[in-house]
């Protein structure tokens, strides 16, 4: 990643073994739709690869964890080029549907394109099987498809974090209408064989914030009414879910990630204070404060925080905070706490 | 770029000091597919028309190809694109897409919005990902509520839409300018005006003027395209030939 740069490593792309019988025909530019079989043709055409006159974008800060009030994700906005800022207001934390959002780290080209390809292939699940991928499916679909292209320069490293939610039925209820927990941005599915009722909430993003404190959304909870999840059959299936998926082959669940050439950092503030037993606020500003230390010592890391809330009504944005003001409060804190002490040692 | 670095490593190794100038043994020169050709595109989105420029020379090295190759090309009435970087890989891209809009014209019967043809252009250059086209892209237009877009790409097809952006040789030079002067960035108690399209070309003018003056490959002529709801309209204005 930005590491990689800094130490000067060559950033050729290794030479493609495999062949894959499908994939000999040539591949014209115009099809591209069909991206799998273009993309494996192409590893296999050219030997030795020719080296790219560019750099392409690494470095980032994001994070992400688990608590009794759900997931937060963090992350910086800084897409850095070698040395340069190619963008200082990326988005890093892309949401795929309601209850799933991805944390991208490494290329930028690659997080954004593969997350568009995981947000289409859960959609096409979703539309034949009639109901939503859990977060450990998802995880598991993401880095399926990675698979075939280990050992090339694809650097995608993603968090998966999400709320699986248990559905239920319209027959187990008996004629009571049940709502089901938010279907996000996508269209409302109508299965032709399961008689699943739903009903399409609209979304917003944004979510207006007071203060540090307080996560006053204005967008409209998607409602939980007549559900009961005692009755769901086995508890760890579904509620807050973690998976730190790499383009290397590794798939992790866990409580606490944080990726990219900022995590050192970010884990120093994060291992010391996380907990099960947090509330939402102490959350909310722990993230925060971590992303703010990796961005104050990371190179690569920087300019505004992203922060998201995931609950099992579905996830929750914050404003996008600037900060250089964070800086500055800092100092100030740090000034009124030496002025303190130095007057304590005088009394 | 490219090439001077090269040319510096040669001749002055790496510490700094001037290499020996002795033949010390055969050097391997790989052929390689990519050349730099310079450029500079520029792009800007107002509150209801968006601006598109580039300067127009072409270059390869220490010579100039050509004074007059501009580097912003019509996609449809509300859209053009602003390409540098390889030459041949910007002209054999322009053809891809203007295929593909034909294509998209015939099948759906519409023009494709700029935001469509952003998120085409990422799925074309991402294809190649393994190959990749050496283009730095800007469009610039407008998208489907009149307002001003600019969509900016990198040369795999990580995209982004932006108020302003620069690309291609002076890009580190016109960028800081840029976040100044639009988005009033490191300025204390300033008023944030919006930009008109006046104010816009003339900004763009005076921008392009001092790329011209410290960036080798940048300068011979300025091509403006503003595209507005009323149409494309172009203008071209000299600037430094040295």
């Amino acid at each position: 990643m930005a590491l990689q740069d800094v130490s000067g490593f060559q950033d050729t792309p290794m030479s493609h073994m495999w062949n894959t019988p499908a994939s000999l025909s040539g591949s014209v530019p115009f099809r591209c739709d069909n991206r799998h079989t273009s993309l494996s043709s192409l590893s296999t055409s050219s030997s030795p690869p020719t080296r790219r006159p560019f750099p392409l974008s690494h470095g980032t800060t994001t994070l992400a964890f688990v608590f009794q009030g759900g997931v937060i994700a963090a992350a910086d906005t800084r897409a850095s080029c070698s040395g340069l800022v190619a963008c200082p207001s990326a988005q890093k934390i892309l949401p795929i549907h309601s209850h799933l959002l991805v944390t991208t780290s490494g290329s930028g080209a690659d997080c954004m394109l593969w997350e568009r390809i995981l947000a289409r292939e859960i959609r096409l699940y979703q539309l034949r099987h009639g109901r939503r991928l859990s977060i450990t499916g998802s995880a598991k679909l993401l880095s399926h498809m990675l698979h075939p292209f280990k050992g090339t320069d694809v650097c995608v490293a993603a968090i998966l974090c999400g709320w699986d939610v248990e559905e239920v039925r319209v027959e187990e209820f008996k004629g009571q209408r049940v709502d089901r927990m938010g279907s996000g941005r996508d269209d409302s599915i109508s299965p032709a064989k399961r008689p699943i009722e739903e009903t399409v909430m609209s979304t917003s993003d944004a979510c207006s914030q007071d203060d540090l404190t307080d996560c006053a959304c204005e967008r409209t909870r998607h409602a939980v009414t007549d559900v009961d999840l005692t009755r769901s059959p086995v508890r760890d299936r579904c509620g807050p879910k973690l998976f730190y998926v790499c383009s290397d082959g590794t798939r992790l669940q866990g409580e606490l990630f944080s990726v990219g050439s900022g995590s050192p950092y970010a884990y120093g503030v994060l291992d010391g204070e996380v907990r099960w037993s947090l509330n939402e606020e102490e959350a909310i500003s722990l993230a925060r404060e971590a992303v703010y230390r990796a961005t104050h010592r990371d190179a690569y890391s920087g300019n505004c925080v992203d922060l998201f809330h995931i609950t099992a009504q579905g996830y929750c944005r914050r404003d996008r905070e600037d900060l250089r003001e964070e800086y500055h409060r800092n100092r100030e804190r740090v000034l009124k706490r030496g002025k303190e002490e130095s007057e304590e040692d005088k009394k | 770029f490219l090439l001077t670095a090269i040319m510096f490593a040669q001749v002055y190794g790496d510490n700094g000091k001037m290499k020996e100038y002795h033949y010390s043994g055969p050097v391997e020169h790989r052929f390689s597919p990519y050349s730099f050709n310079g450029g500079t595109v520029l792009a800007v989105a107002g509150e209801d028309f968006a601006i598109v420029a580039s300067d127009t020379r072409l270059s390869e090295g220490y010579s100039i190809h050509s004074r007059d190759s501009p580097k912003c090309y019509k996609l449809t009435n509300t859209t053009v694109i602003g390409c540098s970087g390889f030459h041949g890989d910007c002209l054999t891209l322009t053809k891809i897409i203007d295929a593909r809009l034909k294509m998209y014209k015939h099948s759906n019967n519409k023009s494709m919005t700029s935001g469509a043809i952003a998120a085409m252009l990422s799925t074309i250059l991402y294809g190649r990902r393994f190959f990749p086209y050496y283009v730095y892209n800007i469009i610039g237009g407008l998208d489907e509520e009149g307002k001003g877009a600019v969509y900016s790409f990198d040369p795999v097809g990580s995209y982004q839409r932006d108020t302003y952006k620069a690309g291609g040789s002076a890009s580190a030079m016109l960028q800081p300018l840029l976040d100044n002067q639009i988005g009033f960035k490191n300025m204390e108690g300033v008023q944030h005006l919006p930009l008109n399209q006046e104010k816009a070309v003339q900004l763009v003018k005076d921008v392009f003027i001092s790329a011209a003056e410290r960036d080798v490959y940048t300068g011979d002529a300025l091509r403006i395209c503003i595209v507005t709801k009323e149409g494309i309209k172009e203008e071209t204005v000299p600037l430094r030939k040295d």
